[in-house]
């Protein structure tokens, strides 16, 4: 039910964004969705792209700190009041939302978000019959 | 193995006697032939007859590293340049650097005490041994090399360029013994893990590290990686290079080759001499050295003597570990702090790698201590995709750091690769405060 995303730790000086882009760039990855949490001296880059297992691995061997989880991926309408109703469900449940991002997907609103309970957000999406996408979506779009 | 048994063995009381009976020699030698030390002894009113036994040593001035600046080039040469086959010249980071001049009869102890500390690895002339300290100025690779001629093992020249090609060497040839320093060590490592060649794929078996201060678990890491036993050596320039003192199978402190090198350890504030077994900065006086002698040479490396026969048979004093050095230690909040001591913390914890950095700083008044270690790649996982767990882990260290050092310091993690190695003594403070 989760989609793959790459998170990867990088320091606050000029030039560590740069190096992490241009290994994907050369390993020929389409970053899908992309956002960075950042503190005063490092950020994690957290990143939904094409081919993430490939991904992860150039940018290990570029000696960079990356590593892969699973996210849920939530499709909704792309309409006003629609991420509000997403979240109200989770929140309902008791769940808290750890992260959250969004992007467009053909012409879909998709919220890209990890809960403090992986298990019991996959059991509410199912009850509640949300839809979510899945790596073969995100693949098909690139 | 024990290469000079009549002297690695030697009963307290014979090997009081020769270095009784040396250090007179080497008084009277100074005396007649470096002023520097004439007008010192002139000065506290010693004449070389007035040391006769290796006790009078205390009447004896210090040497400091600033009086070897202060003589440059050949102020505390001692023999005629007709006389010297070798200058060395060790690194200054500030000033002159210190130039060494050595006779062939030093280069001769010297390939001696290396022979000893090579026989103690285990080395013989059946080993292939690489040489991958620095060749040049720096004394580490032209000493060890020439002791691993003396001992008739085949000499590999590596220096520390071109890491690929040792490798490639190290197993290609079936090299069975390293001389390096233990970051470079780690360096080696690293390279064969990006190579992909295992270690079954080498043959090393004997290390010989040293010219940093380096720790137990640095030693664990390094034998574990590179499949074979690593034995301290210690030396400096000063006094005559690598093979000062040396391990043996024990690893428990390294054997002084104190016939040619006597070794004190004094308060370094007082200059008193402290008892057996205390710890201090560490004093070496040459017994035997002909090109440039010196008498109560400060180290400024803080060690202990560890008296008493060891299991190995020798009955030559050993010295700990360097604990730190008393120009390298940091005075924070009122606190001494030494790198060494944030280094044996940040090697306990397998989430980062065996590089650190302390940045020490003064902040309204307050000094502030910043211990930068990196993450090690295998170790970031999945769950540091927040801060959060980020700083759980920062935390982690620094509650070690203050069980360790007493004092507060804040952790900065780094990304893999960004601390710069070293290949020679190690550089760990930036130092900021404005005092
Ligand atoms: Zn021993």
């Amino acid at each position: 039910m989760t989609i793959p995303q790459l998170s990867i730790f990088i320091e606050n000086r000029s030039g560590t964004l740069i190096t992490v882009l241009n290994v994907l760039k050369q390993a020929g990855i389409q970053i899908i969705a992309s956002t960075i949490a950042d503190t005063a001296e490092y950020g994690i880059y957290r990143l939904i792209c094409s081919e993430p297992m490939r991904a992860c691995e150039e940018l290990k061997k570029a000696g960079v700190a990356v590593a892969l989880s699973g996210v849920f991926a939530l499709e909704i309408d792309d309409q006003p009041g629609r991420a509000a109703d997403a979240v109200k469900t989770f929140s309902e449940a008791g769940i808290s939302i750890t992260y959250m991002y969004s992007f467009l997907l053909r012409g879909k609103g998709i919220l890209v978000f990890r809960t403090d309970d992986n298990d019991h957000a996959a059991a509410v999406i199912t009850s509640n019959q949300l839809k979510t996408i899945d790596e073969s979506a995100l693949t098909a779009l690139v | 193995m024990i290469w000079n048994p009549n002297k690695e063995c030697m009963s307290r009381d014979e090997m009081s006697a020769l270095q009784g009976k040396r250090l007179h020699k080497i008084v009277e030698y100074v005396y007649h032939n470096v002023p520097f030390y004439r007008n010192k002894l002139q000065e506290l009113d010693i004449r070389p007859d007035d040391i006769q036994t290796i006790e009078d040593i205390k009447k004896l001035p210090f040497t400091t590293k600033k009086d070897l600046r202060d003589n440059y080039p050949f102020g505390l040469q001692a023999a005629p340049q007709s006389q010297i086959i070798r200058i060395h010249a060790s690194s200054g980071t500030t000033g002159n650097p210190t130039i060494v001049g050595y006779t062939r009869k030093d280069i001769g102890v010297w390939s001696e005490c290396m022979a000893r500390c090579l026989t103690a690895y285990g080395v013989t002339r059946d080993d292939i041994f690489s040489v991958a300290y620095g060749y040049g100025l720096f004394t580490g690779g032209l000493g060890a090399h020439y002791g691993v001629e003396h001992i008739g093992a085949s000499c590999i020249p590596a220096g520390t360029g071109n890491t690929e090609k040792h490798l490639k060497l190290i197993r290609d040839l079936g090299i069975t013994g390293l001389a390096c320093t233990p970051s470079y060590a780690l360096y080696l490592a690293e390279t064969m893990d990006k190579l992909g060649i295992r270690k079954e794929d080498i043959k090393l078996r004997v290390g010989a590290f040293g010219a940093e201060p380096w720790t137990e678990n640095m030693r664990q890491e390094i034998q574990e990686r590179l499949g074979l036993k690593g034995y301290n050596i210690y030396g400096l320039s000063e006094v005559m290079g690598p093979s000062v003192s040396y391990e043996c199978q024990m690893q428990h402190g390294s054997h002084i080759c104190e016939d040619h090198f006597y070794p004190e350890i004094i308060n370094p504030v007082t200059l008193e001499p402290l008892p057996a077994g205390q710890s201090g900065e560490l004093v070496f006086t040459t017994l035997t050295k002909e090109g440039m002698p010196v008498l109560r040479y400060r180290t400024r490396d803080l060690c202990s003597l560890l008296p008493g026969t060891c299991d190995c048979g020798r009955t030559a004093v050993r010295m700990s570990r360097i604990e730190g050095r008393s120009d390298d230690m940091l005075i924070i909040r009122g606190i001494n702090v030494f790198p060494s001591q944030v280094e044996s913390v940040v090697l306990s914890m397998p989430e980062f790698a065996p590089r650190y950095m302390l940045v020490v700083d003064r902040v309204n008044n307050l000094d502030t201590l910043q211990v930068q270690v990196e993450i090690r790649q295998e170790f970031f996982t999945g769950v540091f995709d927040t801060p959060a767990a980020v700083d759980q882990l920062e935390k982690k260290l620094a509650a070690k750091l203050k069980s360790v050092l007493s004092i507060a310091a804040k952790v900065q993690l780094k990304a893999p690769g960004t601390i710069e190695r070293s290949q020679g003594k190690s550089a760990h403070v930036i130092d900021k405060r404005k005092l």
